[in-house]
């Protein structure tokens, strides 16, 4: 009971800044606690690990066949007058949109099975835990997940020579926090969920932004209305971040992008805690 | 250790609960008995800190559940009447996870894990995945991972549904043993020998209230009589008809679907005077009371049905 907790009261300011503090304002976690369930999911992965590295694959065939195979017909793009080899600008775009994947998938499909049929957290919240702790738990892992495969993506990208700047050491925290952003809201999403049949949405949500969110060729391709619509989807900024990084285009736009992932996360985690509390301590 | 005013429990317009009091002390072995539906298990959850009560007060080992909640679960012991076990793991590491939910050193878990293994007698499986085991051995492995954390109080949901008839002596022998080292037991059931068995004081509910409280003997001696005679008949003949023929020959007479149970203090004599009266039924059985009466009288239902 001596953990430390985040205080969910936070210092209320005039204006907007003041108002979005108070709506991303978390329950209180327990890292200790949550670090609890990331110690389960261990366990079990222990069982099934060969699952998590076939995961690492699906990324690098893409790399492979778009990057390299198209990549050839291609030639270059123009990023900020600047000119660039086709793969190169292709590979940031797939790690990002394969850090999205990841925690889409670990918050959404794994979670419902054990939300709805397994009752696993109905055992769990009649510990000390709280549901915030159980959602920050699973989180965690889904991150600790997916920055295995984005650190092994990487590596592969800097034996192919696809990376072109030191910036991109920092690509992985990015690549981390884009898996939060999408876990948190993922979770959140799931437990509004009332059968598999609406897990199409997930994809509905999630394929045309992989297609169309600047992961295969950039925003300006598209007339200005469109590059605005673009503009709003997380996986631009996810992608605009980590491409920023490996290409060594760094700016002020990339601070933009990780305060949109962050709150963007922050605000899933909360809903999400809430839910699952509503959902189990009936 | 528990203490209960007028504690409710609403889903929606329904009341599950409906205001009940009640005090539970340290050491004490209480039971909840009632038919399906009574609100037994919403009561239960409620204690366990995992259901908001919709109203009145609840105060477990002094505390408030909605806002000492992680504190009390702390020292509680759990054994919800579904098993809530981790499928995904293997029976020992079941054991494991949970007692690192509480905040136990792994090197203590790991001890009390095979304590426990050996105290529901599961060792030989230990290292083998939860869903292909019995339902009586899934039982046994929830209750084991309910002591995991030492608890003060042990909750527990029909906890020997479905155990065959040696496991739940079994189990009422390690309850016992667990009550003799100072554990508070609540429990629901619906078996009246294990409330007979392991109850100090019970309450039988129902539709949400308490319909009687006390310990299984002054029950008894309150609501049923000394001994109880049951004529059974042939399945085709009506047994309402013998009901209206002994009519007023004892306090109470209640017909069941295949016998009559007649209340009274001497079932020799009461045996003696269904013959009188011309009634010759297939068998006859005196017996003493049971709480299973006590239970028919007050609710108007057997207990399983
Ligand atoms: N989550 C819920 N939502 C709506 N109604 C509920 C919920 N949980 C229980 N109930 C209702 O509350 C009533 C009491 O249920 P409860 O599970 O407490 O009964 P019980 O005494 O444990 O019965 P049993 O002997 O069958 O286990 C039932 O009518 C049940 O349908
Ligand atoms: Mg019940």
């Amino acid at each position: 009971m001596t953990a430390a907790t985040r205080e969910p009261s936070r210092p209320t300011r005039d204006g907007s800044a003041g108002l979005l503090a108070r709506v991303i304002a978390l329950p209180p976690i327990s890292p200790r606690r949550a670090g609890y369930l990331v110690e389960r999911t261990w366990l079990i992965t222990r069982h099934t690990w060969l699952i998590i590295v076939s995961g690492f694959f699906e990324p690098l065939f893409y790399l492979l066949s778009i990057g390299i195979g198209i990549g050839a017909l291609v030639g270059t793009v123009t990023v900020d007058g600047q000119l660039l080899d086709y793969t190169v600008f292709v590979a940031p775009g797939l790690l990002a949109s394969s850090a999205m994947n990841g925690a889409v998938y670990d918050s959404t499909f794994n979670i419902f099975f054990k939300l709805k049929y397994a009752k696993t957290y109905d055992a769990i919240l009649s510990t000390p835990m709280s549901a915030a702790d159980t959602a920050a738990g699973e989180i965690t892992w889904a991150l600790l997940r997916g920055m295995f495969y984005s650190a092994a993506f990487l590596l592969v990208m800097l034996a192919l020579g696809l990376v072109a700047s030191p910036w991109a050491l920092l690509a992985l925290p990015a690549c981390l926090l884009i898996g939060f952003a999408f876990a948190a809201v993922g979770m959140a999403a799931t437990t509004y969920m009332r059968g598999w049949q609406d897990f199409s949405f997930v994809n509905l949500a999630v394929m045309p932004m992989f297609l169309f969110a600047t992961t295969f060729y950039p925003l300006s391709t598209y007339p200005e209305p469109l590059q605005w619509v673009v503009a709003c989807t997380p996986l631009y900024h996810a992608v605009e971040l980590v491409r920023g990084l490996t290409i060594g285009l760094v700016d002020a736009s990339l601070v933009v992008h990780v305060a949109y992932l962050a709150v963007m996360g922050l605000l899933g985690l909360r809903v999400a805690a809430g839910r699952l509390e509503k959902l189990l301590l009936r | 250790m528990i203490h209960a005013r007028g504690l409710t429990k609403r889903f929606g317009e329904f009341t599950a609960v409906d205001g009940i009091d009640v005090d539970v002390l340290r050491g004490e072995a209480f039971g909840f008995l009632g038919p399906n539906g009574a609100g037994k298990s919403s009561t239960m959850r409620m204690i366990g800190c995992v259901s908001p009560p919709s109203a009145g007060t609840l105060r477990i080992l002094g505390m408030d559940p909605a806002a000492d909640g992680p504190a009390i679960r702390a020292r509680l012991g759990v054994v919800p009447q579904q098993d809530t076990l981790d499928l995904e793991l293997t029976v020992r590491e079941n054991l494991l996870i949970y007692g690192r939910y509480f905040g136990l050193s792994r090197a203590l878990v790991r001890e009390r894990a095979d304590e426990l293994l050996d105290f529901v007698q599961l060792t030989d499986r230990a290292k083998d995945k939860v869903e292909p085991l019995s339902g009586g051995m899934k039982r046994r492995l929830t209750i084991a991972r309910s002591l995991i954390n030492d608890p003060e109080i042990l909750l527990l949901d029909e906890p020997t549904t479905g155990l065959d008839p040696q496991a739940r002596h079994t189990l009422w022998d390690r309850l016992f043993r667990l009550k003799q080292r100072g554990v508070t037991l609540v429990l629901t059931t619906h078996y009246m020998d294990e409330a007979e068995q392991l109850c100090d004081r019970l309450v039988v509910m129902d539709k949400g209230r308490f319909v009687a409280e006390g310990s299984p003997r002054e029950l008894i001696a309150r609501y049923s009589t000394r001994e109880v005679l049951e004529l059974r008949f042939r399945a085709d003949e009506d047994i309402s008809v013998y009901g209206e023929k002994l009519a007023g020959l004892v306090e109470r007479i209640e017909v069941l679907p295949d016998r009559l149970l007649l209340y009274t203090d001497n079932g020799d004599r009461t045996t003696e005077e269904v013959h009188a009266r011309g009634v010759r039924p297939a068998g006859t059985l005196v017996r003493r009371s049971t709480l299973e009466d006590v239970f028919l009288r007050l609710t108007g239902r057997t207990l399983v049905d």
